[in-house]
C-alpha cells in the first residue's frame, strides 16, 4: 500500500428536486482497498456510486482522484473527453445487469477488446490472444470467444462484463449489484473469482450491494447507508460483528443463517 | 523481556436497539499485558466476556474507551483508535487470530486457506503452499481433503484447518479462542505441541481454553475476567 489515497470524497450530495440522493458523504479511498456499501433499496448508494463514477453529476462536494502521475485532479474539473478516457481505462464500472455494460450484439472477444482498442492496442492477433486470455480468467471456454453475450448465461454475462472491464489494467474498479440477480452457485463462483482477481491484481474497488455475505467476502472496509447519509462505517468485520445504529442492528440480525 | 501486547483500561458495553436501547455491560477497567514468550490464559465461567475480550484485542468489537496497544513494526499502534487501514496491516503482520470457528468461502481448497495468510504477506505461492501442506499434514488432515472447499468438513477438520491457518505465519501476537474445543487427543497434543514452539519463538499468546488439561499444559498465567466483569457481584 501506499501512502496516498486514490480517491478522496468531500461532502457529495446529490438530490433529485426536493428528493434526497445521498447527503455530505466523505471518504478517502486507498489503493488495493475494497469498500463495500450496502444499505437497502432506496438508501443512496447507487446514486453514490453514480456521483463517484462521474456517471451523475453531484449537486454539492468535491471527488479528487490520484492519476497516473500522481496528480490529484478533481473529477468535476476535468473535460468531457479526459473523464471519459479515465473510464475507458484506469476505471471499470460492473452493472448489475450486465446488457447495460457489454455490447450484445457483437462477439465476446470484440467485447474485450474494445477496451484494448480504447488504450492504443491495433494488433488483431494481440487483441485477440489477450481477450481469450481473459476469458479463460473469467472461466468462459475459448470456443465461446465469437459467440454474442445474447448468447450467453446470466452468470456467463457478468463474468464476461467482468473481464471487459479489467482487460485494461484498471486501478479502480466501481461496481453495482455485482452478484444481484443470479443464483446462489454462480453467485459462489462469481464472488471466488473476484476475490482473487480483486487480490492478484491490488485494484481498488467500491462495490454497492445489498447482501452483507457479499460485502463480509469482498471488503475491507465497509458503510452502511440509510436514507442518503452514512450512519455507520468501519472495518467489515467490526460493522457485521459489533454493529452500533440501530439500522445497521436490523440488517445484521435479518440475515437468514443457513 | 519486551511486552507486545498491553491493554489498558478498557470498557465495552453493548446497546441493543432493537431491544428498546437496552445496554449490556460487558467488560470495564481490563488492564492486562502479555510479553514475548508468553501465554497467558483468559478465565472465568462462561458468558464473563472472553470472547467479546479476543475480538476487542482483534478488532471485531469495538471498545467504548481505554487502549489496546500492539507493538507492530518498530512502532506502538492503538488499535482502539485506528483506522480499518491500520488494524489491516496490523493483522497482516503482526496480530494472528484462531477463532472458533472457520468462516468458509465457497469453492476454496483447504490447502490454500491456509495459504492465504502468507500471500498475504507476499511469500512465493509455490512456498506458501508447501508450508500449507506441511501444517495440514502435522495436524493430521486427511490428505484427500487438502484440495477440497472446508465447507463440508466435519466440525474437528475445519478447526485443524484454521488452527493451521493461524499458526502458518510467524506473527508476534497470537489470540487463540479455543482452538482445540472439537479436537481428539493425539491432534490436542500437537496443538499443545505448536503452541510450546511459538513461546520458546518469542510469540505472545493470548487464549481461552476450557479444557483444563490443555491449560495446565500452556497456560503461563491465567488473567480472570470476572474481575472485569460487572456481573461479578451477582
Amino acid at each position: 500500500m501506499t501512502d496516498a489515497p486514490l480517491l478522496k470524497v468531500r461532502d457529495i450530495s446529490k438530490s433529485y428536486g426536493a428528493r434526497i440522493g445521498c447527503r455530505n458523504v466523505s471518504f478517502d479511498l486507498w489503493p488495493g482497498e475494497v469498500l463495500a456499501v450496502v444499505g437497502e433499496s432506496g438508501s443512496g448508494k447507487t446514486t453514490l456510486l453514480n456521483c463517484l463514477a462521474t456517471r451523475l453529476m453531484p449537486t454539492s462536494g468535491s471527488v479528487e482522484y490520484r492519476m497516473r502521475d500522481g496528480t490529484m485532479r478533481d473529477l468535476a474539473r476535468m473535460s468531457e473527453a479526459e473523464r471519459r478516457f479515465l473510464m475507458r481505462t484506469d476505471w471499470g464500472f460492473v452493472h448489475q445487469n450486465p446488457a447495460d455494460g457489454l455490447r450484445m450484439a457483437v462477439s465476446a472477444g470484440a467485447n474485450v477488446g474494445e477496451r484494448l482498442m480504447a488504450v492504443g492496442e491495433r494488433h488483431y492477433g494481440n487483441i485477440r490472444e489477450t481477450a481469450g486470455d481473459w476469458l479463460g480468467r473469467v472461466e468462459i471456454s475459448a470456443d465461446r470467444i465469437d459467440d454474442q453475450p445474447r448468447a450467453f448465461s446470466g452468470g456467463m454475462r457478468q463474468r464476461l462484463q467482468i473481464a471487459r472491464n479489467l482487460v485494461t489494467s484498471p486501478r479502480l474498479v466501481f461496481m453495482d449489484e455485482p452478484t444481484g440477480g443470479l443464483d446462489v452457485s454462480v453467485q459462489a463462483r462469481l464472488l471466488d473469482l473476484l476475490r482473487g482477481l480483486v487480490q492478484d491484481l491490488g485494484l481498488s474497488a467500491i462495490v454497492v450491494t445489498h447482501d452483507l455475505a457479499v460485502a463480509r467476502l469482498l471488503s475491507h472496509r465497509m458503510m452502511v447507508m440509510k436514507d442518503g447519509l452514512v450512519i455507520e462505517q468501519g472495518l467489515t468485520d467490526r460493522v457485521l460483528d459489533d454493529p452500533r445504529e440501530a439500522y445497521t442492528q436490523l440488517l445484521v440480525s435479518s440475515i437468514l443463517q443457513v | 523481556m519486551p511486552t507486545p501486547l498491553v491493554v489498558s483500561e478498557v470498557a465495552k458495553s453493548f446497546t441493543m436497539h432493537l431491544r428498546d436501547g437496552l445496554r449490556l455491560p460487558v467488560v470495564s477497567n481490563v488492564a492486562f499485558s502479555v510479553k514475548a514468550g508468553e501465554c497467558v490464559v483468559l478465565g472465568g465461567p462462561s458468558g464473563i466476556g472472553k470472547s467479546s475480550l479476543l475480538k476487542m484485542v482483534y478488532g471485531n468489537y469495538a471498545v467504548d474507551s481505554g487502549q489496546i496497544l500492539i507493538e507492530h513494526e518498530g512502532r506502538v499502534v492503538d488499535l482502539a483508535g485506528a483506522d480499518p487501514r491500520t488494524i489491516l496491516a496490523v493483522r497482516r503482520a503482526t496480530l494472528g487470530y484462531v477463532s472458533q470457528f472457520l468462516r468458509t468461502v465457497p469453492r476454496v481448497a483447504a490447502v490454500d486457506v491456509v495459504a492465504e495468510p502468507l500471500l498475504a504477506r507476499g511469500v512465493a505461492p509455490a512456498e506458501a503452499r508447501d508450508a500449507a501442506e506441511a501444517m495440514l499434514d502435522r495436524l493430521n488432515l486427511p490428505r484427500e481433503l487438502w484440495q477440497l472447499p472446508p465447507a463440508t468438513f466435519s466440525g474437528g477438520e475445519q478447526q485443524r484447518v484454521n488452527i493451521a491457518r493461524g499458526f502458518i505465519t510467524d506473527h508476534r501476537i497470537l489470540l487463540l479462542d479455543e482452538p482445540t474445543a472439537s479436537l481428539d487427543a493425539t491432534n490436542r497434543a500437537v496443538v499443545v505441541a505448536m503452541i510450546a514452539e511459538k513461546k520458546a519463538a518469542g510469540v505472545a499468546l493470548l487464549g481461552i481454553f476450557h479444557d483444563e488439561d490443555v491449560r495446565a499444559k500452556v497456560a503461563d498465567r491465567i488473567v480472570d475476567v470476572s474481575a472485569f466483569s460487572p456481573r461479578k457481584a451477582a
